[in-house]
């Protein structure tokens, strides 16, 4: 009786469907509002990013906009800006890297070494607090430092290198780097050194006992111990944050210098100019394509990073 | 124990450096505190200095009376950073506990929608004129709470793992025999086992709201988005505006008083009250923080 059967089996699998569903549905209920949550605010605009070949006309919308082919990144190409915003957001990513790098694993060590529990405690707790703070808050702190008439560095330091002058800092473009770069490592310090900590914390302490056995001081435990040890570790972070190299933190270009027009020489990155396309300018268009570049040249450079890291450390990989 | 001459250095150095390393973090957080305790015209004539010539609460006791636009600014991001957290933690450890289920169908299909955000964006302007376009959030409440902040892909991957890792598989068995729906287990097995990764978790989203002025910077506009500024929004918009405690108040027809608005001492003390909450609850909390930073937890 195959006909039997068959309907018998189509029933079964009918069921089991059902009771599939059953067992499941409750589960996706659950999962569905963060992934409508998703859906809203990360694949919608996704698809937006025809805006960046239409020419944006508000009262028809964007689907019905007239399309613009590629002129609105010929435009963009044809400023100086492009050129200097690239530069600027690819020069500071790479200054972040490097400072940040070498100053966290330092700081990383020293801590590891202290004996003194409290202390060391007090130390790594320090560390971090301006890693809590908002941009805000540290564009007051800047400001507080740098301010023309008020500033401590224009009204103590300074006058004690004969400079009563004082310097006006949030005119001239030039010392920009340098205050972008201490900025950015005063705030993020903390950040890279927990994360270094924590490696060592999971090197072998056998390792430690065999190398002081065998004579060696702490300075060449550190050496051929500690420090090869950070390899995967800095390999790692580098390659998620080249991953990351065509964006970087609104606040610190936009906030710190306090929006200066005299700044944007050396203070504009992709971000930024993003933001002041839109808002300020509203030129819908130049901004949109500029968007668009930092997504797909960023999307290229996180794969490609991504790829590579998972060659390395599979569990540190996004996917 | 005997320590070696080498050692003894090594200790000593660290420590030297470190104290150095720890000042230069504390120092501008005084210079920032002291300000905002210094006499106007001190303030005025010297600058901000860790050594005032004269001291004064006038500061404080200006944003005690003035009340209104900082107090109103202070409430709206306690509410956001309230509503925004825990609608944040709720929505996040819901879908981590599906995405933990081993056998849950489609499972890789919706990893892979929730990390490839991680991926790729659309950029500003196309989130922009999808919130203020199609679901018109601008000068309400949502725009402080709606936009980004609300889930991040990584922190979902980090609860995930957490939970895969500290709640045993025969547990959700068990409870399956037992006849306990899916939202139960959820509700009697996940949330209690997973509480310190959901503390954690939570603590970096709170932070984010409490920390945010860009969402303000987009979606607030004019007089009736001044209404919702949060405190980041407000100081953002004091930095940029110098005068706005004076025009503020003269819009209030005090005139004379405007005169007298200690306005660079206020600031820091405004800048200063925003911090105060974090720079409180850090020192209770900090485990969590510093956990949460060595598994790769992300902040805005």
């Amino acid at each position: 009786m195959p006909e039997v059967t068959r309907s018998q089996v189509t029933v079964k699998r009918k069921s089991s469907k059902a009771a599939k569903l059953k067992r499941w549905l409750p589960v996706y209920i659950m999962m569905a509002p963060a992934l409508v949550y998703l859906f809203i605010n990360n694949y919608i605009p996704m698809a937006g990013i025809v805006i960046a070949f239409k020419k944006m006309d508000y009262n028809s919308g964007i689907w019905k906009s007239p399309w613009y082919g590629l002129k609105n990144f010929e435009f963009l190409f044809s400023t100086q800006d492009a050129f200097i915003i690239t530069r600027n957001t690819l020069l500071y990513n790479l200054a972040f890297i490097i400072v940040n790098t070498v100053c966290g694993i330092l700081l990383a060590v020293l801590i590891t070494e202290i004996r003194h529990k409290r202390a060391k405690k007090l130390y790594q707790s320090i560390i971090l607090v301006p890693f809590l703070m908002s941009m805000v808050i540290l564009s007051y702190i800047v400001y507080a430092f740098l301010s023309g008439e008020n500033g401590f560095i224009n009204n103590v330091i300074l006058p004690l290198f004969g400079n009563e002058e004082g310097i006006n800092w949030y005119m001239e473009a030039k010392y920009w780097p340098f205050i972008i770069v201490f900025v950015n490592t005063w705030k993020n310090l903390g950040y890279g050194c927990l994360i270094y900590i924590a490696t060592m914390n999971g090197i072998d302490r056998a390792l430690y006992e065999a190398a002081s056995l065998d004579g060696a001081g702490r300075l060449k435990q550190i050496r051929h111990i500690t420090l090869p040890s950070l390899k995967g570790t800095v390999i790692t972070l580098t390659l998620l944050n080249i991953g990351r190299i065509f964006y970087s933190d609104f606040g610190l270009f936009y906030q710190v210098p306090q929006n200066s027009g005299q700044l944007l020489s050396t203070t504009n990155v992709i971000d930024t100019y993003v933001y002041r396309a839109l808002i300020t300018l509203g030129n819908t268009g130049m901004s949109a394509a500029a968007g668009l570049y930092q997504s797909l040249v960023g999307f290229v450079l996180i794969l490609i990073s991504n790829l590579l890291v998972r060659r390395l450390d599979p569990d540190s990989a996004i996917f | 124990m005997i320590r070696s001459r080498e050692e003894k250095i090594i200790q000593l150095v660290s420590h030297i450096i470190l104290t150095g390393v720890t000042i230069a973090i504390v120092m501008p957080f005084v210079l920032l505190f002291i300000s905002s305790i210094t006499e106007e015209n001190t303030l005025i004539r010297n600058g901000y200095s860790f050594i005032p010539e004269k001291f004064s609460f006038a500061a404080y006791i200006y944003i005690f009376n003035q009340a209104g636009t900082i107090f109103r600014a202070y409430g709206i991001t306690i509410i956001v950073t309230i509503i925004g957290t825990l609608i944040n933690i709720s929505i996040s450890s819901m879908l981590a506990y599906g995405l933990s289920l081993r056998k849950l169908p489609f499972k890789r299909l919706i990893s892979f929608y929730v990390l490839f955000t991680m991926l790729f964006n659309g950029g500003l302007v196309p989130s922009y004129l999808m919130w203020t376009g199609t679901f018109k959030i601008t000068n309400t409440i949502w725009a402080l709470i709606l936009p980004n902040y609300m889930l991040s892909a990584m922190n979902i991957i980090l609860i995930r793992t957490y939970y895969h890792s500290s709640i045993p598989e025969a547990l959700y068995e068990a409870a399956e025999i037992d006849g306990a729906s899916s939202f139960r287990v959820f509700l009697n097995i996940v949330l209690p086992l997973g509480k310190p990764i959901l503390i954690t978790m939570g603590l970096f989203a709170g932070l984010n709201y409490w920390n945010d002025w860009t969402n303000g910077l987009y979606y607030l506009r004019g007089r009736s988005g001044e209404r919702l500024y949060s405190i980041q929004n407000l100081l953002n918009r004091m930095i940029s505006q110098i005068q706005f405690l004076a025009t503020n108040s003269a819009a209030s027809s005090l005139g004379e008083e405007a005169a007298r608005i200690p306005s660079a001492s206020v600031r820091m003390a405004i800048a200063f009250v925003a911090m105060l909450p974090v720079l409180c609850i850090y020192p209770f909390l900090q485990k969590y923080f510093q956990e949460g930073i060595a598994m790769g937890a992300v902040k805005g």
